[in-house]
């Protein structure tokens, strides 16, 4: 059984914490350990509070731990929270640290920090502006520290990796990295100002911790990837020619990571003036013959059904839509983690309109899965929505690189080039797929409508064709349901049939990280549990869900959303009601710790729904108490000021 | 406008003409427009297969189905996202939007106003007759204040948008106006503008015998002090064209000369061309960027066998 180690780094935003995070976790990676990380943050430019945790593993890992051995603050706020918030938000993060832990701060926390009433962890003041100035003297810049306090963040980074004492080399090297090619002298201040740090904590601190990092594995050839990454290098592998997108959280990081491949690829990606614009754009990129799709989350969503319901009836060979969900509703908590659009992107649109629905549950499904969106809308014209959500699109892991080789591009059904004759766009066939030409082809001229329309693509309101076109749209569903294989509508990890499952776990998106690490730990034979991912939710694999609920003794749902929309589905689709249903609409994903506690939770005499928040199971007005109490710890604290975020003059990161 | 391939007869404008029933109201504007775009593309030998027709929902939205090319019937208002996406595929092709004004000054408001922006090399067709006839001949964006047709239950209490103003400020660099039943001229400028290398807007001031008892054909054909309502520019020594581009100062007097005739007092309207500006469309700008698109269309590229061996080494 692995180990894990985790790392958590907490300041406002736009001190440059997630640099600093992502910086250690390609030194960690590079140096053979697996990491998962997870981010937190508001939607806010600058002075928000942001949280970073780092689970370094000597296996891989797919989630994050409730509990950090070690924790890095950059502000007080870390520390005891928003207190400077009329109805504050958080309570900061020292109840986090796991007993015997360690908390590394700033001497400028210094009143804060002594505040802090736990006595079974360890309080590590960093005189960060010192060492800094150290750095900067040998950089020709003494006294200079007030100016350059922004890159606290490096010295952060740099105090932990020798508190861990983990190598130097790797994190300077990383660092270096980070600033490119023009790396020079700012880098170099960097890795001093780092090194400095590092010798500091190392010296000061390294033998008192309980914790340490796992030893390291084999080095061996691995990448540290994000959920938006995976599906803009699915995009581009796949083909799509053309990308539209309106700026959403978290969905922007996709399009702008493919913005930067345009030259390199042959990829135009194009920012329109609104979701309406950016769905109707990729459903006619479809028809121009590129493979298109756009990007976004709940939000802009909302606007796209009209144009959902046009490439359908227009049976456009796509586009593909990710949707990355957020919290809702409205705008909800824009940067935050929900698993709320199940329902609205199996339902969205006017009519009945003919979709496949895919859930990747982890970053590498995000990569296939996404490729093979490309193959389904040109197979089967219509429109294929990518189900992500915010914790899978901006939590990273270190993973073996993606397989490419075995890769195949299906275009679909398309009339052959320069034939000649009657060709009818919507001919009726056997399998209700009609061969598509393309603009610019000769023969090829075809009509194409938003109202019902005859086999050539004119209007008519006819009885017969009528029914004929709206099965011959909504059959080709029952065709993918029927070609598509298992292995990519669902994943299960339990005994072979007909053995029985005393307790099932049900889950989707990235929910399937955290189950999957929890039952790892607790019953990696499957004796007790079993687990089952639900990847396709339209065509939903009926059959098999059937069969493996029907071995289960007690079936547990997860549901990232208030109300339970998988085990809605489920019930709407096998016509089995789940007896526990686990919900979580905090904001925050699952957390390995969260997937236990609730199996463990609900028992034969549980609840038939159980609410997870901040790694238990709540009761009914946690949340007003929570509330209630965070008010209280308001009046009982040091006064403290909103953060403020410098930036020196000339420096740009 | 795209490359004539010369693997066609001498085109016609029956060549461009769909063979189904048309089922506009007899007497109604909408034939003239269609005329003039099928007469506009025989002129200028386009063979129909490389043009594609993508019109909006309404009256005018039917236009798709009575080409014989390739011809999308979209969405209401979303012409523009429409025709911006099938000119990005296909850059090759000659990309004619055809809309209400409704469709492209009311519900496509947002569109129309980022399709001028984006100056790429496509025509905006839009027959404006002032109301929205499918739904039976409510109010639409151009219907002036205090108007109020026979359809309307009571006179518009709303200004009009002026569509050659709205054009010239969201960056169209051919802006023109036509007469349904002038289709003859209406021809001439639709050939224009698809020849403009940018974006085109042709407004066409449009009757709809069934609702708009206002603008009939006898008001247009109508005198206002002994001249004609309707006059062209073309003939008043008129010059809409930007003769130095690289000049913001003649861009701006060219556009304020445009803008002052779109609101001529006394009721005459101008017809022809408003403005011309000749510089590097959208296509141009991806093609600097996109070293593919200089040789082919991207739907044409073959994008099918790329590498990802340098992100994934990027990641490492």
């Amino acid at each position: 059984m692995g180990s894990s180690f985790s790392w958590m780094i907490g300041g406002p935003q736009g001190s440059g914490l997630n640099v600093s995070a992502e910086i250690f976790a390609k030194a960690l990676s590079r140096s053979g350990y697996y990491v998962f990380g997870q981010i937190e943050y508001h939607s806010n430019i600058k002075g928000k509070h942001s949280a970073y945790k780092l689970r370094i593993s000597d296996e891989i890992v797919a989630s994050h731990r409730e509990q950090v051995h070690l924790l890095s603050s950059l502000d007080e706020e870390t520390l005891v929270g928003d207190l400077y918030h009329e109805f504050p938000a958080h309570r900061g993060h020292v109840q986090e640290v796991a007993p015997g832990g360690a908390i590394l701060y700033d001497v400028e926390q210094k009143r804060f920090a002594e505040t802090i009433q736990r006595k079974d962890i360890l309080l590590w003041e960093m005189p960060y502006a010192e060492l800094l100035d150290r750095a900067l003297t040998e950089a020709g810049k003494p006294g200079q520290a007030r100016a350059y306090r922004i890159m606290t963040n490096t010295l952060a980074l740099g105090a932990s990796a020798g508190a861990v004492e983990f190598d130097f080399e790797p994190v300077a090297a990383a660092i270096r990295d980070s600033f490119g090619a023009k790396a020079g002298k700012v880098a170099d201040l960097n890795v001093n100002a780092a090194r400095y740090a590092y010798e500091y904590a190392k010296e000061k601190f390294a033998h008192q911790l309980k914790f340490s990092l796992p030893q390291a594995p084999q080095k061996r050839e691995q990448i540290l990837v994000k959920g938006t990454q995976a599906v803009g290098m699915a995009k581009i592998k796949a083909g799509c020619g053309l990308q539209t997108y309106y700026p959403i959280s978290p969905a922007t990081d996709e399009s702008v990571y493919l913005e930067g491949y345009q030259s390199e690829q042959n990829l135009v990606v194009l920012q329109t003036e609104d979701e309406v614009s950016a769905i109707d754009a990729a459903v006619m990129g479809a028809h121009g013959g590129v493979r298109a799709s756009t990007s976004t989350s709940g939000p802009g969503f909302a606007l796209m059904p009209e144009g959902l319901g046009f490439a359908a009836i227009t049976e456009a060979p796509g586009p593909v839509v990710m949707l990355y969900q957020r919290g809702g509703p409205s705008t909800g908590l824009p940067t935050r983690q929900e698993q709320g659009d199940l329902l609205f992107a199996l339902h969205a649109g006017q009519g009945d309109i003919p979709r496949i629905v895919m859930a990747p549950g982890d970053i590498e499904e995000c990569f296939y899965d996404t490729f093979d969106a490309f193959n389904y809308a040109d197979r089967y014209q219509l429109p294929v929505i990518v189900l992500v959500d915010k914790h899978l699109a901006s939590c990273y892991q270190t993973l073996p690189p993606f397989k490419t080789s075995h890769l195949k591009i299906d275009r679909g059904m398309v009339k052959p080039a320069n034939t000649n004759g009657d060709y009818h766009r919507y001919a009726f066939t056997k399998d209700g797929i009609s061969p598509r030409s393309v603009p610019g082809q000769a023969g090829g001229v075809f009509w194409s409508t938003s109202d019902e329309h005859d086999p050539r693509g004119h209007i008519t309101e006819g009885i017969g064709n009528r029914l004929a076109m709206m099965e011959k749209r909504m059959g080709k569903v029952g065709l993918a349901a029927h070609e598509i294989p298992d292995g990519k509508k669902y994943r299960f990890f339990g005994p072979a049939a007909p053995q029985k499952i005393p307790v099932l776990a049900v889950c989707w998106g990235s929910t399937k990280g955290a189950m999957h690490d929890a039952l790892h730990r607790a019953d990696p034979h499957h004796t007790r549990y079993a687990s089952l991912h639900i990847r396709m939710m339209n065509p939903f694999p009926v059959e098999p869900v059937k069969n493996i609920l029907a071995r289960a003794e007690r079936v547990v749902c997860f549901d990232g959303n208030y109300s339970g929309q998988l085990a809605q589905v489920i019930r709407a689709d096998t016509g089995i009601s789940i007896q526990h249903r686990v919900v979580k609409y905090d904001g925050r994903p699952f957390s390995e710790d969260e997937i236990m506690v609730a199996l463990e939770g609900a028992k034969a005499d549980a609840p038939e729904r159980l609410v997870i928040s901040q790694g238990r199971v709540v009761e009914a007005g946690y949340g007003n108490r929570e509330f209630d109490e965070m008010l209280e710890l308001r009046g009982s604290n040091p006064k403290m000021l909103a953060p403020m975020v410098p930036l020196p003059p000339g420096y740009n990161r | 406008m795209s490359t004539v391939t010369p693997d066609i007869k001498n085109l016609q404008a029956a060549d461009f003409k769909s063979d189904i029933h048309n089922d506009w109201c007899p007497g109604c504007g909408d034939f003239g427009v269609v005329s003039a775009v099928q007469m506009a593309l025989a002129k200028l030998q386009v063979p129909p297969h490389r043009v594609a027709v993508i019109s909006g929902i309404g009256c005018a939205g039917k236009t798709a189905h009575y080409m014989n090319t390739y011809s999308f019937h979209t969405l209401h208002g979303r012409v523009m996202p429409s025709v911006t996406a099938m000119k990005l595929a296909n850059h090759d092709l000659t990309v004619i939007g055809v809309g209400g004004d409704g469709d492209a000054y009311g519900i496509g408001g947002g569109h129309f106003v980022a399709g001028g922006r984006r100056n790429l090399d496509i025509t905006y067709v839009v027959m404006n007759n002032d109301v929205y006839a499918l739904t039976k001949g409510q109010a639409s964006p151009t219907i002036a204040k205090g108007q109020k047709t026979k359809s309307m239950s009571e006179a518009s209490i709303m200004d009009a948008i002026n569509p050659i103003l709205l054009a010239l400020a969201c960056g169209y660099t051919f802006v023109a106006r036509g007469y349904a039943l002038d289709t003859k001229y209406l021809s001439e400028i639709i050939a224009q503008a698809i020849q403009h290398r940018g974006s085109a807007l042709v407004d066409v001031l449009q009757t709809c015998p069934t609702y708009n008892d206002l603008h009939t054909k006898g008001f247009y054909a109508g005198q206002i002090e002994g001249q004609p309502r309707l006059y062209r520019l073309d003939q008043t020594g008129y010059d809409p064209v930007v003769h130095n581009p690289d000049d913001a100062v003649e861009i701006a007097q060219k556009k304020a000369q445009a803008l002052l005739k779109s609101q001529e007092p006394g009721g005459r309207i101008p017809l022809g061309v408003y403005y011309k500006l000749d510089v590097p469309t959208y296509e141009d700008h991806l093609k600097a960027k996109i070293p593919g698109l200089q040789e082919k269309p991207l739907a044409e590229l073959d994008l099918y066998h790329r590498d990802i061996t340098a992100n994934l080494e990027e990641l490492k």
